[in-house]
């Protein structure tokens, strides 16, 4: 009987062969997703991000990825797995992969890796991260412009300094538009689950929040506020298609460009380390579409991005106070990068208390 | 038309032992057609998944290091459910395990010493066996059912996890992310070959199936499970107190579980995380029944779950398809097996009478 079923499958094996071309003399460049390639928000950010890189730079070089890697153990595996299968360059595209490449970049010296938005290098081992927060700061303007209350809601994920970060933007961009404004969080605890960002989503709405705003993957809140019949933003990618009448904007996250970018750099031998933390000027983040907005708002938002591009506006920029009161940054004074990458405080106006 | 499994009179030595076999006969068949629909050459595809995984030394660290947990967590459970005591539980003493075990590494941390790494097993046998005590508590005096409470105490200790790595627990020197510190080199399980990353927790496996092997098939213990499993009206005339008997395995199970995760957090993770098992204690019950709950069995049937994970990443990377196809393939090898040998014990019988009459009789 198994021989017979081997006869089979080895007739199908023949009938179905087709031969895998081989490409031993292209670059190949890999990478590790956390999540499904189409879920929608993060990874699939990445993964156009990847095509992009294979469209531009296709006739050099070929990618491959591994999907839905869970953190720790199992990713250590993963990376290693690529580095033995000869990948050149291994993006890791989650915070959590960060000791795991450490580890796997210490044992494989020749490949190179970049890890998206962790804290540690080496001399093969880079860092990336985008400046979501520019994105967070337009928001903010336009949210104190649309809300007739004066409050909009927070759907945050994890209380890291990222997110920290994104809300304390998000605040300083309402407060210079309305210095009475006010910014109410909901922790969700979770990057991604349509449930309880709902949950979040009406608990907010119910406390009388009429903009809302996500640190979180998917598209549920955006539903309930359009339901609700107020307005929100997107997150990660253009959300348009869920609320028609409802999105703003949306920040959407553009990798396309850092990792053809830095394929480039590879295929020159031309690739050093750094830690990359690039903006909107650098396409690494895009605003989608403002919509659903007066012009004179849209006027403002359209005026502060062209501001934050050529660098004549920084969000992090004083006088600003924190949550307690005491003094942060001087007037005209920028916040540095090391302070806003360990971020665990927030600025002056946030009605809730950071989980410690 | 009804369809009915009938318990056969008498079992096949001949196909049990066959099934496994026809079993992957059976998804190396099926699993090829997917391969074969997909533009997908199936001969590399099987490749890839079963064999290759094997051919590199660092791949079989990997799968000791992939099957330590199961195994550990399974032979646990194969003693809780021979003697019908059904602790679904086991991913939450896993994790009470590994927290219990950290409380050394982690609040002690200056403390260095070769006392550190035993006193640190023994702690993470100790936590998950008192969490594993809980539910035990409330079916042997309250009559509750453990499937429920011990589930339901895996999110209480998820929950608890998260709230110490992001709370009290928290890297003073980590950005706020929510880790703990990295352990001491003291702290650490250390490799059993130079050659690989695989960890003693592989050889705790190893020597837990012997011993609970043992115990099942030479001890008076081991008779008192089976008894009491197959019926407790019977074990209650021979002496035997199903009550101790929920204690015994329950607690038993929750150590071994609990050994898993300090094992696994010591050995491979190396500082607590608010996620630390992609789901061991669940997948250990498949793989408890895979290897027919019996403990040599467990130790091959940990293993092939192993291999399937590791074959499956192979496959992605060999043939560059999304991970999709692979866990239906995982899928097809886990259905197969079980089906083929839930079909030693069972034979299908087709009802052909009209239902309609049934109900009619059902009614009067």
């Amino acid at each position: 009987m198994k021989k017979l079923l081997l006869a089979l499958a080895t007739t199908a094996a023949v009938i179905g062969f087709s031969a895998a071309a081989s490409a031993a003399d292209k670059a190949k460049i890999c990478f590790v997703y956390v999540g499904s390639k189409t879920d929608g928000g993060w990874t699939q950010a990445h993964d156009l991000g990847r095509q992009e890189l294979e469209k531009a730079l296709g006739d050099k070089i070929e990618t491959q990825f591994l999907e839905n890697v869970p953190e720790g153990p199992d990713a250590e595996r993963a990376i290693e797995r690529l580095a033995r299968s000869g990948c050149g360059l291994i993006f890791t595209t989650s915070f959590g992969f960060m000791d795991a490449t450490v580890k796997i970049a210490a044992k494989f010296p020749d490949v190179k890796f970049e890890h998206a938005t962790g804290y540690k290098t080496g001399p093969n081992l880079a860092t990336y991260n985008s400046r979501f927060y520019e994105g967070r700061y337009i928001q903010g303007q336009i949210a104190a412009k649309i809300s007739k209350n004066g409050v909009a809601g927070y759907i945050a994920s994890f209380p890291i300094p990222e997110v920290v970060m994104g809300i304390n933007s998000f605040l300083i961009g309402a407060r210079s538009v309305n210095p009475e404004f006010k910014l109410k969080v909901v922790w969700a605890n979770t990057w991604f689950d349509p449930g309880k960002e709902a949950d979040a989503a009406k608990a907010l709405i119910d406390q009388g929040v009429d903009v809302l705003t996500q640190h979180t993957d998917t598209t549920a809140p955006m539903q309930v506020a359009a339901e609700r019949g107020i307005k929100a933003f997107g997150q990660a990618s253009d959300m348009i298609k869920a609320g028609p009448e409802t999105q703003l904007t949306a920040i959407v996250d553009t990798w396309g460009p850092y990792y053809i970018k830095r394929t480039q750099a590879l295929l020159d031998g031309k690739w050093e380390t750094t830690s990359s933390w690039d903006g909107l000027k650098d396409g690494i983040l895009t605003m989608a579409p403002y919509t659903n907005m007066p012009d004179d708002v849209k006027a403002l938002a359209e005026a502060t991005e062209a501001k934050i591009k050529s660098g004549e506006l920084k969000p992090f920029t004083g006088p600003l106070k924190k949550q307690d009161g005491s003094e942060w940054l001087a007037a005209g004074a920028s916040s540095d990068d090391g302070t806003l990458l360990g971020m665990n405080f927030y600025v002056e106006g946030v009605d809730d208390k950071l989980p410690q | 038309m009804r369809i009915e499994l009938e318990r056969r009179p008498d079992v096949s030595k001949l196909f049990s032992i066959l099934s496994p076999f026809i079993a992957l006969g059976l998804t190396i068949f099926f699993g090829g057609i997917m391969f074969v629909l997909l533009g997908k050459d199936p001969v590399s595809a099987l490749y890839s998944f079963f064999i290759e995984p094997l051919t590199e030394v660092w791949s079989l660290h990997e799968l000791a290091i992939k099957a330590a947990p199961l195994i550990l967590i399974a032979v646990g459970l194969s003693v809780c459910y021979r003697s019908n005591n059904w602790n679904i539980g086991a991913e939450g003493q896993f994790i009470m395990g590994a927290i219990a075990g950290s409380i050394l590494p982690v609040v002690f941390h200056e403390w260095h010493s070769p006392l550190v790494l035993p006193l640190m097993m023994v702690l993470g046998m100790l936590g998950g066996a008192l969490f594993a005590g809980i539910p035990a508590f409330l079916k042997a005096h309250l009559n509750t059912n453990e499937i429920l409470t011990s589930l339901m105490l895996v999110y209480v200790a998820q929950l608890f996890l998260d709230w110490l790595v992001r709370g009290p627990w928290r890297n003073p020197g980590g950005m706020n992310f929510p880790e703990t510190r990295t352990f001491d080199a003291s702290a650490i399980l250390p490799e059993m070959i130079a050659s690989g990353r695989a960890h003693w927790g592989f050889g705790f496996a190893i020597l837990a199936a012997i011993l609970v092997w043992f115990m099942m098939r030479y001890t008076l213990k081991g008779f008192e499970i089976t008894v009491l499993g197959q019926s407790e009206r019977a074990g209650r005339f021979a002496g035997f107190s199903s009550r101790k008997m929920i204690w015994f395995s329950m607690l038993l199970s929750g150590a071994l579980a609990g050994l898993a995760g300090i094992a696994e957090v010591s050995g491979a993770i190396q500082q607590l995380r608010p996620v630390i098992s992609p789901g061991y204690g669940f997948t250990a019950i498949i793989v408890a029944f895979l290897g027919r709950l019996n403990p040599l069995g467990i130790v091959v049937a940990g293993l092939v779950l192993a291999l399937t994970y590791l074959g499956g990443e192979a496959v992605q990377v060999s043939l560059q398809i999304s991970d999709k196809p692979i866990r239906v393939f995982q899928g097809l090898l886990l259905f197969f097996v079980l089906s083929c040998d839930t079909l030693i014990h069972y034979k299908i019988r087709m009802m052909w009478y009209d239902l309609t009459k049934t109900t009619g009789e059902g009614a009067r």
